[in-house]
């Protein structure tokens, strides 16, 4: 009797480990199963590029700069002894995630801030998607471009999102920059957009 | 037993396979053995010292072209990313950049500098054709109208652009500079500050050998060494003395087993203890990249710019230009230069306004900072990141990296005296450099011109915004 019971327990403990390691293998495959779209990745990736990219706009430079006026931001932030402009900052995030990804086997995509009206030319469109895109966001404030399209032998799923000048210093730096192309931005028009590029197969 | 002639040449030929097959597997394999016979070609000048360090560069018998890449990065990634590049590898690793990898793939180091080549080799190394610019760059004039016309060898190494470091180069850089003196009125070079930022130095061994004034009672030598009284007189004169740093901070070094012992001639390691970013950087430079990769110190006799015959044998550590005890900086920023290097820009330098100066300054009749010496250029005292959080202002050991092209030495060097277009003209005027810049550039160099004009452009076109927005337009 007593070693029925014996036996009963430690069924009972081994099945209780079975099922417990069950439900955790089940658990886990769902984890890394689970999936979000391409299309919803790029969607969030952008809500947190975008969030801190206003933090930075308004809490830091506009603060500091137009509010407080105790500090210069400048392209040549260096030499000026200044703070980074936001589009600096957007550029070095997206260049330091960039670098971080590439140890990261499954973590693959790219992000970069460009405009149809650029200070620094190597920021205007260049891939047909990314021409197609801007203009796209100008011209339908409120809404995204999603596309398609094949670089270096690599095909990506591309969206781009309307960047939009929040705050007056974004509108008065580039109004007043003697390399812009455009002297007439006013606040809430679309400025520019941000070209996320996500790896699909074929 | 007749044995022919045909059965000799077999085992003459077997023979011989075997004895030079025994000789380059054991140069293949052996740590000691000479490798130099397997080398495809000569070196670069940049790289000629390392012809026994073959694993300088071939880091992994089993690796492809990644591995000859990061061995470029370990040792030159900093240059790459500091002060500034303008061409860095994370601007070509963007898909959408894909395209101009296409004409020259820029995300690896030897696309421009192959080595073993030096017949194609030119100046700092580059292997490429001197119209690499036009393949991405043709389209310039449409965005510099003021580049209209210009042709495809004037990009660089004319007081213009280089591809690694435009720093010096940009145009409200250049605004900036306009109209500036060739000789400012006021001029004094950075000071040190290693005493003031010594509690910033991690490594530093504060706790054994703390920051007081030692006396010749103080010393710690063990009384079996005879120590000579100019040996004494020398440490008790001079910085280490006065910042408690004894005879044991660098004559006793730890072995292995963490055992304490005696070296009477301490190497750059033991500097390094206190001096490590000093050392890291004159072991990145020409004086001490052989020191790096584990071979004997460089001597003048190995090296390809013309030097002393009586130096040939003189072994580059830290003590060669500093001297044991004394660690005189006066004698290290000339005197130790001179004993050795024996080109015709070094031999000028005494005839030179720079060391005219620096006789002033040396002698007490001008201030301190206000002379030039060959250390002042080529080893400047800059504005470094000793690590990412914090910087300080360090001579830098490694004159390699503030050498060439010459517009390196731009900000670090000559602008703390210069004007712009001054330093610009000197430094792309050939006689100039031989005579140690005495007289005035020949040469006028158009680049501060064209900054001018782009600044007329700009002012023309601010007034008229003013003059729009004045009457509501």
């Amino acid at each position: 009797m007593k070693n029925m019971k014996h036996k009963l327990k430690r069924n009972l403990m081994i099945g209780t480990a079975v099922t417990t390691i069950a439900a955790a293998t089940v658990v886990s495959a769902q984890v890394s199963d689970a999936t979000v779209s391409v299309k919803a990745m790029a969607d969030a990736l952008h809500l947190v590029m975008d969030s801190d990219r206003s933090v930075y706009t308004k809490k830091i430079v506009n603060r500091l700069v137009k509010k407080e006026k105790v500090i210069k931001a400048s392209e040549h932030f260096e030499d000026e002894k200044a703070l980074v402009l936001p589009a600096q900052m957007f550029r070095f995030g997206s260049e330091l995630a960039a670098k971080r990804a590439e140890k990261l086997d499954d973590v693959n995509f790219s992000y970069t801030l460009q405009s149809l009206w650029p200070i620094n030319k190597q920021n205007a469109p260049k891939t047909e998607a990314e021409k197609a895109g801007l203009k796209y966001v100008a011209e339908n404030k409120g809404k995204n471009y999603y596309t398609t399209e094949k670089l270096g032998g690599v095909n990506y799923f591309t969206a781009v999102y309307a960047d939009t000048g929040v705050a007056p210093v974004c509108v008065s730096c580039h109004n007043e920059h003697p390399d812009t192309p455009k002297k007439d931005f006013k606040i809430g028009d679309v400025m520019g957009g941000v070209v996320i590029r996500i790896p699909v197969e074929d | 037993m007749n044995v022919s002639e045909t059965s000799v040449k077999w085992i003459l030929w077997i023979v011989l396979t075997t004895i030079a097959g025994i000789w380059l597997g054991y140069s293949m394999l052996s740590d000691s053995a000479d490798k130099t016979i397997f080398m495809p070609g000569a070196l670069s000048p940049g790289h000629h010292q390392l012809a026994e360090a073959c694993d300088a560069c071939h880091a992994d018998a089993f690796g492809g072209g990644e591995v000859l890449q990061q061995s470029c990065v370990d040792c030159h990634g900093q240059d790459r990313v500091k002060p500034f590049d303008s061409h860095p590898a994370k601007k070509f690793k963007d898909p959408r950049n894909a395209e101009l990898l296409e004409s020259i793939d820029a995300l690896k180091c030897v696309s421009c500098h192959t080595e073993h080549r030096v017949e194609i080799t030119v100046k700092d190394g580059v292997t490429q054709p001197d119209d690499f610019c036009i393949h991405c760059h043709k389209d310039v004039a449409d965005e510099r109208p003021s580049h209209e016309g210009m042709g495809f060898d004037t990009c660089k190494d004319s007081g213009c652009h280089n591809f690694h470091n435009n720093r010096a180069l940009y145009t409200d850089f250049l605004i900036k500079h306009l109209d500036e003196p060739p000789t400012m009125k006021e001029v004094v070079l950075p000071a040190k500050e290693y005493l003031s930022v010594i509690d910033e130095v991690v490594e530093y061994p504060r706790e054994r050998y703390p920051l007081v004034s030692l006396e010749e009672k103080d010393i710690d030598a063990a009384e079996r060494f005879d120590i000579k009284p100019e040996v004494k007189k020398d440490w008790l004169e001079t910085a280490h003395s006065k910042s408690g740093v004894n005879c044991t901070a660098c004559h006793v070094t730890k072995d292995a087993e963490g055992g304490e012992n005696w070296d009477d001639h301490p190497e750059h390691t033991a500097c390094a203890s206190c001096h490590s970013v000093e050392v890291e950087r004159f072991t990145e430079g020409k004086h001490g990249m052989r020191l790096k990769q584990g071979l004997s110190p460089m001597t003048p006799g190995k090296a390809m710019l013309p030097m002393k015959e009586d130096a040939s044998h003189e072994m580059l550590t830290c003590s060669s230009c500093h001297g044991a005890h004394r660690f005189d900086v006066i004698t290290a920023a000339v005197e130790s230069c001179l004993a050795c290097h024996d080109d015709d820009h070094s031999l000028a330098y005494q005839q030179s306004p720079h060391y005219e100066l620096w006789q002033k300054e040396v002698s007490g009749e001008a201030e301190a900072g206000s002379g030039v010496s060959c250390a002042s250029c080529h080893m400047p005292r800059i504005s470094y990141d000793v690590s990412e959080w914090s910087s300080r202002i360090i001579v830098d050991h490694n004159q390699s990296a503030n050498l060439s092209p010459n517009t390196k030495m731009v900000r670090s060097s000559c602008l703390h005296c210069h004007g712009l277009a001054f330093t610009l003209e000197a430094l792309t005027d050939e006689n100039m450099i031989k005579n140690n810049f005495t007289g005035k550039p020949a040469k006028h160099i158009k680049t501060m011109d064209l900054a001018g004009k782009e600044n007329q452009r700009r002012l023309k076109s601010a007034a008229e915004d003013e003059d729009a927005s004045m009457f509501g337009f």
